[in-house]
């Protein structure tokens, strides 16, 4: 049987090339044919874990809620020191200055990053702002939320802290942070599902020990971005979703 | 509970007021206040976990830096050592009340640090259910609109003199 790996599709573009690396790796690690499958947006992905087509995933805290709660997944590992944060940015030429500036009928810029938008929203309740008073326009990548603000078509964007950092000099020029997010609290996680709970030890041995003196991962994880994976306990896990469920509120 | 102690306020705080705070399980305790609200830092969330007993067991750095309190003198002391006295008993009745049933609650508080200030939050407080069974809460607070807590103000301010009367 061919297990199949995917992403949350918030990943960087930078890092797709990574992400094929490391399934390579992980094949030989761990003697498992395991196919990568990387979705353009995240409903194809949802529609994928609805059909449990996938056996291993890179989760967004927001789906990862789902997938241990309801598709009986496990936490295997979360990234060291990437905690998920939010940037709500503007126009850098906008008179808006903060949060609390914000008035009713503001247009929002966002991708259809689940977690990234629940932390958004609960940032603009502070303004009184909620999915009834303000709109949405839809982007498909944060360099095209980037762009709504730039072209003046949205007053604020949602993004992915390491996305808006990772933003070209010139666009980012053009933009300023009203608010970043220091929760610290929410990552990304690896998750295995049910077909693949044969690998649950094996995976939480090699993935943390990925960046280990002597181990072949460290050049898998510069590829990935990532400092290197900590072993992530099933509480850790539940504490995260707590938190992440008290924000859907 | 940790005593409150008057050395604790704000240096040169006016109007300082002292409080005598009588909790549901009948234990009093004296607190004061002084009249200035710490703003809610942006983009933080306040986070903790309490066993069922309401006994603090994990206080974020946001929630250390906001109650004023060290991680030591939090961890294993109540809830309530954040009780302010201008919130209306009803209000934390209804809280355990709501999350004892396996549900989740949300609300406005004024929490008393341990200067003797306060800090608004809009709390949510969700119980920790593992394995069907209910083993703490998880409280999470986010910074409040203006306008509920002007809102919140007068009204706990009215619910607090029907207390206080009856």
């Amino acid at each position: 049987m061919t297990l199949q790996l995917s992403v949350s599709p918030d990943f960087s573009p930078d890092h797709i090339a990574g992400w094929y690396v490391f399934n390579t790796w992980l094949q030989r690690r761990l003697g498992e044919r395991i196919h990568l499958e990387l979705f353009e947006n995240f409903e194809s992905q949802r529609a994928a874990i609805e059909a449990d087509r996938i056996d291993l995933i890179y989760a967004n805290p927001y789906d990862a809620a789902m997938l241990v709660r309801q598709k009986g997944y496990v936490a295997l590992a979360a990234p060291r020191n990437l905690p998920d944060e939010v940037v709500i940015a503007a126009p850098v030429d906008s008179p808006v200055q903060r949060v609390e500036d914000l008035r009713p009928g503001t247009r929002l810029a966002v991708t259809s990053d689940p977690a990234v938008n629940l932390l958004g929203m609960n940032t603009l309740a502070s303004a009184d702002l909620n999915d009834g008073n303000t709109s949405r326009q839809m982007a498909g990548s944060y360099v095209l939320v980037a762009k709504q603000l730039v072209q003046g078509k949205a007053d604020v964007g949602f993004f992915l802290a390491r996305a808006y950092n990772g933003l070209s000099p010139v666009i980012r020029r053009q933009l300023k942070a009203l608010v970043t997010s220091d929760i610290g609290d929410v990552r990304h996680v690896m998750l295995a599902g049910p077909r693949a709970s044969h690998l649950t030890g094996p995976l939480r041995e090699l993935l943390p020990a990925m960046d280990a003196p002597g181990s072949d991962g460290g050049a898998v994880l510069q590829a990935l971005g990532l400092e290197g994976f900590m072993a992530q306990e099933a509480e850790a896990t539940e504490f995260m979703i707590d938190l992440m469920d008290t924000l859907k509120v | 509970m940790t005593d409150f102690q008057e050395a604790w306020l704000v240096p040169g705080a006016a109007e300082r007021r002292e409080h005598r705070l009588r909790h549901h399980d009948g234990f009093e305790r004296t607190v004061w206040t002084v009249d200035h609200e710490v703003p809610f830092p942006d983009g933080k969330l306040i986070v903790s976990r309490t066993d069922t007993s309401g006994h603090i067991t994990h206080a974020n750095p946001a929630f250390i830096e906001m109650s004023g309190y060290e991680r030591d003198e939090l961890i294993g002391q109540p809830h309530c050592i954040l009780r302010h006295p201008d919130m209306p008993a009803a209000a934390y009745r209804d809280l355990w009340e709501t999350v004892q049933r396996g549900q989740t609650w949300q609300g406005h508080v004024k929490n008393l640090r341990k200067d003797g200030a306060h800090y608004w939050v809009l709390a949510t407080v969700i119980p920790n259910i593992r394995d069907g069974v209910v083993v703490g809460y998880t409280s999470v607070r986010r910074k409040p609109s203006r306008t509920q807590v002007d809102a919140c103000t007068a009204l706990y301010a009215r619910m607090r003199a029907e207390e206080l009367a009856t």
